[in-house]
């Protein structure tokens, strides 16, 4: 190899792939950041810094909007990580159990809703969980509990929470498919010996098998994480892009949507816009940075 | 394998639990199924019961074709995750040749700042990809979704086939240097056939949340003539939120062509996903 010499095929194999994500996927992300120092004032862009974020933390008309959004986000993600991730444990652990019949076919059943768009999914909810054709009250009639039937994806209260289930039910694929995964690379020797140590069963997946499977469940957490934070097509198809009833569905991906593109009366501002997608990729670094720095890094890995 | 994992009562259970799950599942899918085969009356009489021959009716399917251009949404979305797979797994197979092949300076920091857009959603940036669209007069046209959807993929795809393409046996390699293969042709001949099975696995991992989106078509390319199959049967329903159905019927044909693709493509998937390369 001589120095100095540019060797032309390295750059052609790496000029399309760097090119294409450079120009589509970092330069707009810096740019969208770099807007939202910006504001249209009479028809000219003007550089403001930080006001759009001040106006979006502490301006009373945009915050109580952003932390009712941020908040709402929160749950739908606390809903995710309490019963997605626990249900994907537990189908996975149960999948893999040595000599189950029909695994594979209750594992492609499954995940059947994962591969399902979300317009799909939200309309065929919203179909079934409507007071109007009765399914849900019905269903619930046949086992004695019609009087816990209520509109729910009508009400303040529940809608959301509704959602957040709904997009677990759509979603439990996932963490199932990789635990499942992942329990299979757990040797049985290692099984083995527990057994002769009596433990067996239940016990068996708590001493041996949660441990060996932690890294995973911290990918499984982030993957739900950085999801949820940037989720918009289920709420935008059931609920609109104003994120009813009376914004309580309303989470950062419709917050952004809605101040950026307009809805009804009020006109899109691309620079506030701009600044809640600042404020979600803040977020989301976050996240991000407290599952490199200070999850992955401290989980220890065992030799398998 | 021993007896202790394994009595009677515990299968019974986990097959029950199993059962349970997976008419949770499916029911959601099943009702809408059933019931875009009915009148209007049966389907309100009795949302739970098989067509039969009094209540069989075709009419939601029949309004959806006179009134929607499904055919044309579906080619659309046909076009896009057709082409925007093509460009991911050519670029970054590339890519992925460039950093695993050959040793130069910024090798590490290169694929370090392709992994980046693995964690960071591509949605971030969408205010300057529509001003950009804007300014390149490619909005409403199908190339702006490819080149998202391009870029979207790539760094997932450059980092799984970079894996693989480092199990490419160096002797093969150089066995066709020494025969005079240029360095393009032993990319093309020998890396690329023998990565086949990963550029399966990435192609299936892409292409779901590609024909899904619903994001980017609702903000790139909302005309007509380049709505996807997604973004044309939200509007279509959301236009006929009355008409039981006329909904009923185009949720299951947006349902029906995914359920086709799964049954073929699942064992692809499945095996693609517990392959391990996403660990």
């Amino acid at each position: 190899m001589q120095p100095r010499r540019i060797r032309w095929h390295i750059v052609v194999f790496l000029a399309p792939a760097v090119l294409v994500y450079t120009a589509v996927m970092i330069f707009p992300l810096f740019n969208t950041l770099r807007l939202a120092l910006y504001s249209r004032i009479d028809q000219e862009r003007i550089f403001v810094g930080m006001e759009n974020f001040r106006t979006l933390f502490f301006d009373p008309i945009w915050s109580e909007q952003f932390w009712n959004a941020l908040g709402n986000n929160f749950w739908f993600f606390i809903v995710h990580m309490l019963v997605q991730n626990p249900i994907g444990v537990a189908l996975a652990a149960i999948l893999s159990h040595p000599r189950l019949r029909f695994a594979a076919l209750y594992r492609s059943a499954i995940f059947i809703p994962t591969i399902l768009s979300f317009v799909i999914v939200g309309f065929a909810w919203k179909l079934i969980l409507s007071p109007i054709w009765g399914i849900a009250p019905d269903m619930l009639d046949m086992v004695g509990l019609k009087s816990l039937f209520a509109p729910w994806l009508g009400k303040e209260e529940y809608a959301l929470t509704t959602l957040a289930l709904v997009s677990v039910w759509q979603f439990v694929g996932i963490p199932m498919m990789l635990i499942y995964a992942a329990l299979l690379t757990i040797p049985e020797e290692i099984l083995e010996a527990g057994e002769i140590d009596g433990i067996t069963g239940f016990a068996a997946f708590w001493k041996i098998k949660l441990p060996l499977i932690l890294p995973s469940i911290g990918i499984i957490s982030i993957l739900t994480f950085v999801g949820n934070f940037n989720a918009f097509d289920l709420i935008y198809t059931t609920q609109g892009a104003l994120a009813g009833p009376d914004f309580s569905t309303d989470i950062l991906g419709t917050f952004m949507y809605r101040t950026f593109f307009g809805f009804q009366l009020q006109l899109g501002d691309p620079h506030m816009g701009s600044a809640i997608a600042g404020a979600m990729f803040a977020i989301i670094l976050v996240g991000v940075c407290i599952y490199l720095f200070g999850i992955q890094t401290r989980m220890r890995r065992y030799q398998m | 394998m021993n007896k202790a994992r394994s009595n009677p009562l515990n299968t019974t259970l986990m097959h029950g639990a199993l059962i349970l799950y997976t008419l949770i599942a499916l029911f959601p899918v099943f009702v809408i199924l059933i019931n875009s085969f009915k009148t209007r009356k049966a389907i309100f009489r009795e949302p739970l019961a098989l067509p039969n021959s009094e209540s069989f009716s075709l009419i939601g399917y029949e309004t959806v074709l006179k009134q929607g251009d499904f055919f044309l949404y579906f080619q659309n979305s046909f076009i896009v995750t057709v082409a925007s797979l093509f460009f991911v797994l050519l670029f970054g197979a590339m890519a992925a040749f460039a950093l695993s092949e050959y040793r130069f300076k910024g090798n590490t920091l290169m694929g370090l700042y392709l992994a980046l857009g693995i964690m960071i959603p591509i949605r971030i940036g969408t205010v300057a990809i529509l001003e950009m669209m804007v300014a390149t007069g490619l909005v409403n046209t199908l190339w702006a979704l490819i080149l998202v959807y391009t870029a979207q993929g790539l760094p997932l795809a450059v980092f799984i086939l970079s894996e693989f393409m480092r199990n490419v046996s160096d002797d093969l390699k150089n066995a066709g240097r020494i025969d005079g293969l240029s360095e393009y042709a032993i990319f093309f001949k020998l890396a690329l056939p023998l990565v086949r099975p990963a550029m399966a696995t990435v192609a299936v991992f892409n292409m779901i949340p590609i024909w899904n989106d619903l994001w980017f078509p609702l903000i790139l390319a909302p005309a007509e003539e380049v709505k996807t199959l997604t973004l044309g049967s939200q509007v279509f329903i959301g236009q006929f939120v009355t008409n039981w159905n006329a909904v009923l019927s185009a949720l299951s044909m947006a349902i029906i062509p995914v359920l086709i693709l799964y049954v073929i493509f699942s064992r692809q998937l499945i095996r693609g996903i517990t392959s391990g390369a996403v660990k």
